[in-house]
């Protein structure tokens, strides 16, 4: 996993509550067996019509969201299915953050595990975010993971709290796996005690 | 000083490594696996060295892109996936029940089935209908492909202490309403978003009366409404749907189990963080009308006006869904003509579903503009079904009668609705899509969809004189 600290970039606006995974990577991409190569389906159903046409009304076919590092988007953003493909799409279609009032705990736990940052806000402050962007012209923002804030283009910045154990892997880009296998001996001996106890 | 809930019981009898400001190490008893989120997850074993620590704990099935006609896999990504978890399970020594095994099905059917599901173990899969578990007392969660490979590799899991909710059913459930009433009424009154953060307990003397396969629907939906695992305290109900099955304990080990099950019920005193009551007393049937099971009304309502909604962003998601969904605010329900019945799934494709569909169903006829597909979730509800006679029930009123899958639950396999078909399903999601791209799905009871199959639209099933079928 590559280390994040912070992002400055485009940032893309969806507002609408309730985004699920299967929109962000429907079903017929998860036949795939690799962990690459997801990113052009992102949104697949929402981006391109029966012809595979762009939808020039989906928020991220509007050339201001073009290149965007950072998602805002609305509540519970990522509920519904487990599937990790969700976060790999957005991930390799570009997307290091999403904003949003409050996730799906699936989702939240697997973006973090593959390096993206997952910021959530006050409801207030990410409808604030969204208002602050220019829908014509597009609009950075800074995700600061060191600092925990999110600075909007015209210098507001919104502090966020973050797990401290998840930003710890992040900002030194570590593997939860070889994390764990440090307490390999806590795990022997309980599975010892469990043993004897049946 | 409070006592303990039946979370916190199972919580602290699995904590490997407990430290302030880190998340709690859990040790994970049964780890289930299927073909779809796995591959990558035994990739990734290899590409560090890895190997599984404990393979006799993980028990794999196909079941998510498995077709449900009979005859060899046509597609070629399904079967290269296939062949990839026959080939990880060979690899690293895990018990795969594969298609053709006899004991191949929906992996949360299944478990609970071959006695694998227990009060008091810790189970994950990396499906978030992982949940269904939770209906024995066991903590069960859904996750995602690095923590596959996690679990895979350590047997724990990193894991935040979530929040507590008690949801207590209170009331008598009338006749002729459901557990997935229940929970698609609960959903509509939480919320979608309402058990975010949250493990649920779920309580009260409606749910007592259930049985085992009721409960796993209601646990089954818990992720619908965000919360990641539910829970309801084992019971004599429990124990008897276990007793005797290939892996639950036996003899004097299964006494030594069930006294200690018993113990598992949370203390009279136990603290909640949140405390829901929901009243089933005058529940009427639950039909989903938008694009999320949040989006819920009575068979007996309307489609709702969003203009109505206090919330704005309710308000613009109310008014997408209506267009996805070819609605109009204010049409009935039952007026809603229906081109496609789907019943199966992990929610609803046990046995005491496909007999309760079956007693609508007897001697009647579906409708000629209805295509109605019934997919059992295992072979063994498929051969039960059989020998009881169910499947020339549904295949005599003009159902196909089909092999075990999670199929048009989610369409990873032909199963799938076409551009603007509106399917009654007894499945558990109604997202855009989920069942095929631009498909319109409903979510409702087996009662309610096999009348919906009769009627080529919803009617409320309360009309309709049930025939018993054998039980």
């Amino acid at each position: 996993m590559k280390a994040i600290s912070k992002v400055e970039g485009r940032v893309a606006v969806l507002d609408r509550p309730d985004v699920d995974t299967d929109q962000i990577i429907p079903k017929q991409f998860l036949k795939r067996i690799e962990r690459t190569g997801y990113g052009e389906y992102a949104f697949f159903d929402w981006r391109y019509d029966e012809n595979g046409a762009e939808r020039s009304g989906f928020e991220l076919n509007q050339p201001q969201f073009e290149g965007a590092r950072i998602l805002l988007a609305g509540r519970n953003f990522g509920c519904g299915s487990s599937r990790e493909h969700a976060a790999w799409a957005l991930q390799d279609y570009g997307f290091d953050v999403v904003i949003a009032s409050s996730f799906g705990d699936i989702f939240r736990t697997n973006a973090g595990k593959i390096g993206m940052v997952i910021v959530q806000l006050p409801d207030e402050q990410v409808k604030a975010l969204m208002e602050s962007v220019d829908l014509d012209l597009g609009s950075d923002l800074t995700v600061d993971l060191q600092a925990r804030t999110v600075t909007s283009h015209d210098g507001k910045a919104f502090p966020f709290t973050f797990d401290e154990s998840t930003r710890y892997r992040l900002l030194n880009g570590l593997d939860d796996i070889g994390i764990t296998l440090k307490h390999e001996d806590l795990i022997t001996a309980y599975e010892a005690t469990s043993a004897e106890s049946l | 000083m409070a006592g303990k809930s039946l979370f916190d019981k199972v919580w602290d009898r699995h904590v490997v490594r407990d430290e302030p400001g880190e998340p709690t190490l859990l040790y994970i008893d049964l780890h289930l696996v299927h073909e779809v989120t796995s591959p990558q997850a035994f990739d990734g074993l290899r590409l560090a060295g890895r190997g599984v620590r404990r393979p006799e704990l993980t028990v794999a099935t196909m079941d998510h892109n498995v077709p449900t006609l009979p005859g060899p896999i046509t597609d070629p990504l399904a079967k290269a996936q296939l062949d990839a978890l026959r080939a990880n399970c060979a690899e690293f020594g895990i018990e795969l029940h594969g298609t053709g095994s006899g004991t191949e099905g929906i992996v949360h059917v299944i478990g609970p089935e071959l006695g694998l599901t227990q009060p008091g173990k810790t189970i994950v899969c990396g499906d978030s209908h992982t949940s269904t578990h939770g209906a024995f007392g066991a903590l069960a969660f859904g996750i995602g492909t690095s923590e596959v490979e996690h679990v895979l590799a350590t047997q724990t899991l990193n894991q935040q202490q979530p929040k507590t909710m008690l949801l207590e059913f209170v009331g008598t459930l009338p006749p002729g309403l459901t557990a997935k009433d229940m929970i698609l009424g609960a959903i509509g009154q939480v919320g979608v978003d309402g058990g975010v953060g949250y493990v649920v307990e779920y309580a009260g003397e409606a749910v007592c009366a259930l049985s085992m396969e009721q409960r796993m629907t209601i646990c089954n939906m818990t992720i619908e409404w965000g919360a990641r695992a539910g829970m309801v305290a084992p019971d004599d109900t429990t124990f008897a749907y276990l007793e005797g099955r290939a892996h639950a304990p036996q003899d004097e080990a299964w006494e030594r189990a069930v006294a200690d099950w018993r113990s598992l019920s949370s203390d009279p005193t136990a603290v909640y963080d949140t405390h829901v009551v929901v009243d089933v007393a005058d529940l009427v049937p639950q039909v989903t009308w938008g694009t999320n099971p949040g989006m819920v009304v009575p068979v007996t309502g309307n489609v709702p006006d969003p203009a109505t909604f206090t919330d704005p962003d309710d308000r613009s998601a109310g008014v997408r869904a209506l267009e996805y969904m070819g609605l109009r605010a204010g049409q009935a329900i039952v007026d809603l003509r229906i081109d496609r019945v789907f019943i199966g799934s992990c929610t609803n494709s046990r046995i005491e579903d496909l007999r309760a569909a079956a007693a609508i169903v007897a001697g009647r006829s579906v409708d000629p503009a209805v295509t109605a597909l019934v997919v059992p979730g295992s072979a063994q509800v498929r051969l039960q079904a059989e020998a009881e006679g169910l499947d020339r029930i549904f295949l005599d009123a003009g159902f196909e009668w089909r092999l075990a899958g999670c199929s048009m639950c989610l369409g990873m396999n032909p199963d799938v609705l076409a551009p603007g078909e509106r399917c009654a399903s007894t499945s558990n999601r109604n997202f855009e899509g989920r069942q095929g791209r631009g498909g319109r799905t409903h979510l409702a009871s087996p009662e309610m969809a096999a009348a919906a199959a009769l009627h080529g639209h919803f009617v409320d099933v309360r009309t309709i004189a049930a025939e018993p079928v054998q039980a």
